[in-house]
């Protein structure tokens, strides 16, 4: 009851707030030439002193992808991508890789607490909650900037660090893992991020050990021109348990700017992830102009018996939306859920979903998917559950739900199934609903304004989904869907 | 209380109020009958203030103030509560959660603070206690799954707990059966009180068997052609509207 209530405090608080990250961090960079050739791969490679091995690995799919084409089958319209007129690589002068905070750029440190990300631990640690702390890898454009709380994690065996630090400190387990459930030629983003991916984290929790806080990542774009192309690996070894979370924004501008990510999970016996993104990037204003194009591919591999891997996702942001985090469900009785809030407004295009895919005995997933569109917006739910032949027994439950708010916008559900094991047992329910002038007039009819009256009756809907995010994350959720469908009705 | 003069409203093309005038002074039950389509519906949903209720001439005032200069929650927050005919449901939003969020948004529209969480949880569990609700109701989705019966019992939970100065019941025994009626006619009677004023309308007089009015109107085709103590309602349900509807 309370966090409902505080929202509605908020909103008011935010009022007239439309982007809140929109800014721009005034800070001489370095860049990569643009465009994207052999060249260039070999320039990221150099920045970050990679081993020969991984130089080889970015060509090879450099070269996968230039035979590749891009997909559209996606639900989602845009000018063609000119990949030649960007940036490939951009980071802040002077500092590669992650200092101590002390050597931070001040106008960083000032950028990231503008955003509210902690990137001090005395002064987390001070904080009155201190149940709440969680450490941050910040990466900056193509830089990790700083990651907090290392020593801490590195007392209980964790290893949390930028994905670049990890190619040098514990290259055998980057090499044993990276690319190995998304592989490079996987799809043509995917295959883009692996030649061309500057910065990301790298997590491994070793077996038995329950990662001692959350960890997570604060994605910021800020370069003119430039593709982010982060790329992250979590391995949970034996019996592990961590939660991660992602965090993304960007500056307004009237330029369209490319994400195309790989996060790559790996879940083995008796291991959990959980993994939740609240993705803010800039959406675009109000016609449609600039706003991030979104092409991410994340997956999981339950690779382990009984591991787990749990997706929770909401999505405000981004001119395009494309994403389908997925689990692979190898093991016997592993288990995937996937839990996810797109928000549309305006004129956002999302095309969302994921796929369970059944290959172990008694592997159980659960797909909770709530779109809400707005404005003139479209929201698509895409989703796969696909039962392999030894998948006994395996069972899905989905259910997808979506609200529409006026009347230029749209929802899709394109759901795909496949079982070929007699024994699955899946079922699949899905509602679409109109927030209705009725129920407004209810709710206001008791007090409560337009706006109040929208934020409540979406939170409702939501609910079921936000209980999945850690709870200072619910609260940060909660409040960034009333603004992103600030003035969505009337 | 209300001062309704002369009211005219358009819905679409067709205009449902004819010059409509009514007082309601403070302290005091009116009901208000009449034959379907006379425009009773609407008489409730223009004084609260939803939209689509086109107001072309006439006025209503609350306590002086100009009613239709206002939007429904801030009508609400001047104290005017109407129950539903048809309550809404809200899935996903306790009634608790939703009944205290309005209590605050009128407060607050009100300069006042909001209220204390355990002085709300106070106030709940005695009001719903008062209409033999299950407070485990409370907690559930709005209205989401619930009978006919407990919906208008919900709709007088929401009125003890907002305490307006003027409530509108739009047809609140449509849908129940003679026990429920009983206990959301009880909940209603313990709720008149000197400094607050109601507006019972009803197609049926059995309603007023159990709330007394202190006056009884007759609405048809769009006015109101008749006034009476509430023996107005006997002959009404002796004679029927028949005669109004000639009148009018």
């Amino acid at each position: 009851m309370a966090a409902d209530v505080e929202t509605l405090a908020t909103v008011e608080a935010l009022a007239g707030e439309k982007y809140a990250h929109g800014f721009v961090t005034d800070i001489e960079q370095e860049f990569s030439e643009k465009g994207l050739n052999p060249d260039v791969i070999r320039f990221i490679s150099a920045k970050k002193a990679e081993p020969d091995w991984l130089l080889a690995w970015r060509l090879e799919a450099y070269a996968r992808w230039l035979a590749l084409d891009e997909p559209d089958w996606a639900k989602i319209s845009y000018p063609p991508i000119d990949y030649q007129a960007l940036y490939y690589y951009a980071a802040p002068k002077e500092k590669v890789g992650p200092k101590s905070l002390d050597e931070v750029d001040p106008d960083l440190l000032e950028t990231y607490k503008k955003l509210g990300i902690p990137l001090k631990e005395q002064e987390i640690l001070a904080g009155v909650e201190g149940a709440s702390r969680y450490a941050v890898d910040a990466v900056f454009d193509s830089v990790s900037v700083v990651t907090t709380f290392k020593a801490e994690l590195a007392k209980a065996g964790v290893i949390f660090c930028p994905l670049s630090e990890a190619v040098r400190e514990h290259p055998d387990l980057v090499r044993a893992y990276l690319g190995t459930v998304v592989p490079t030629s996987d799809n043509y983003f995917a295959c883009l991020n692996s030649a061309v991916f500057s910065e990301g984290s790298f997590v491994y929790v070793p077996p038995g050990v329950r990662c001692p806080m959350e960890l997570s990542t604060y994605f910021r774009i800020n370069a003119s021109s430039t593709g982010q192309f982060e790329r992250t690996l979590i391995i949970a070894d034996k019996g592990a348990y961590v939660s991660y979370l992602e965090g993304c924004t960007a500056p307004m501008r009237d330029e369209n700017q490319l994400h195309a990510a790989v996060v790559e999970l790996v879940a083995l016996e008796d291991a959990e992830i959980k993994y939740s993104t609240v993705q803010n990037w800039y959406p675009g204003d109000a016609e449609g102009r600039g706003g991030i194009y979104n092409f991410v591919t994340k997956r999981a591999d339950c690779r382990g018996d009984r591991s787990k891997v749990s997706w929770t996702q909401v999505e405000t942001g981004s001119a395009i939306t494309w994403k389908y985090p997925s689990c692979i469900l190898r093991g016997a009785d592993s288990v995937g859920e996937f839990y996810s809030i797109a928000i549309t407004n305006n004129r956002q295009q999302a095309d969302t979903g994921t796929k369970m895919i059944h290959l172990g005995p008694g592997s159980r997933s659960r797909i909770i998917a709530k779109g809400i569109s707005a404005g003139r917006s479209t929201s698509t739910y895409r989703g796969l559950v696909s039962v392999h032949p030894k998948a006994k027994g395996a069972r899905n439950f989905t259910q997808c739900d979506s609200l529409l708010i006026g009347k230029d916008c749209a929802a899709h559900t394109v759901p795909y199934v496949e079982a070929r094991n007699g024994s699955a047992k899946l079922e699949h329910e899905a509602t679409t609903t109109r927030l209705s002038e009725d129920q407004l007039f209810y709710a206001m009819q008791r007090g409560l304004s337009q706006e109040e009256a929208v934020q409540l009756l979406v939170n409702g809907f939501v609910k079921d989904v936000l209980q999945e995010l850690p709870m200072e994350f619910a609260v940060e959720a909660q409040k960034l869907v009333a603004v992103s469908l600030e003035g969505s009705v009337g | 209380m209300l001062k309704i003069d002369n009211l005219h409203v358009r819905v679409g093309e067709a205009e449902i109020l004819k010059g409509l005038s009514l007082s309601v002074p403070t302290g005091e039950v009116h009901a208000v009958m009449g034959p379907n389509g006379a425009g009773k519906s609407t008489l409730s949903y223009t004084l609260a203030g939803r939209s689509g209720y086109e107001v072309t001439d006439g006025t209503a005032q609350l306590l002086g103030d100009d009613l239709l200069a206002l939007n429904a929650s801030e009508r609400a927050a001047k104290g005017v509560f109407l129950s539903f005919q048809y309550p809404l449901e809200i899935p996903g939003v306790p009634a608790l959660t939703f009944v205290r969020a309005a209590l605050n948004a009128q407060r607050k529209a009100r300069g006042e603070g909001e209220i204390s969480a355990p002085e709300f949880l106070k106030k709940a569990k005695a009001e719903a206690a008062n209409l033999k609700m299950d407070f485990e109701m409370l907690r559930r989705g709005l209205n989401v799954g619930f009978s006919g019966g407990e919906k208008k019992r919900m709709e007088i939970f929401q009125m003890a707990m907002l305490a307006p100065r003027l409530a509108i019941l739009d047809e609140t025994d449509s849908g129940l059966d003679i026990d429920a009626l009983k206990i959301v006619s009880e909940g209603v009677n313990a709720l008149r009180a000197a400094d607050r004023s109601m507006l019972v309308i009803t197609h049926y007089q059995r309603l007023l068997d159990h709330i007394r009015p202190d006056r009884v109107h007759v609405l048809a085709a769009g006015r109101i052609v008749a006034s009476g103590g509430p023996e107005l309602a006997l002959e009404l349900e002796r004679d029927g509207y028949d005669k109004y509807g000639k009148a009018a």
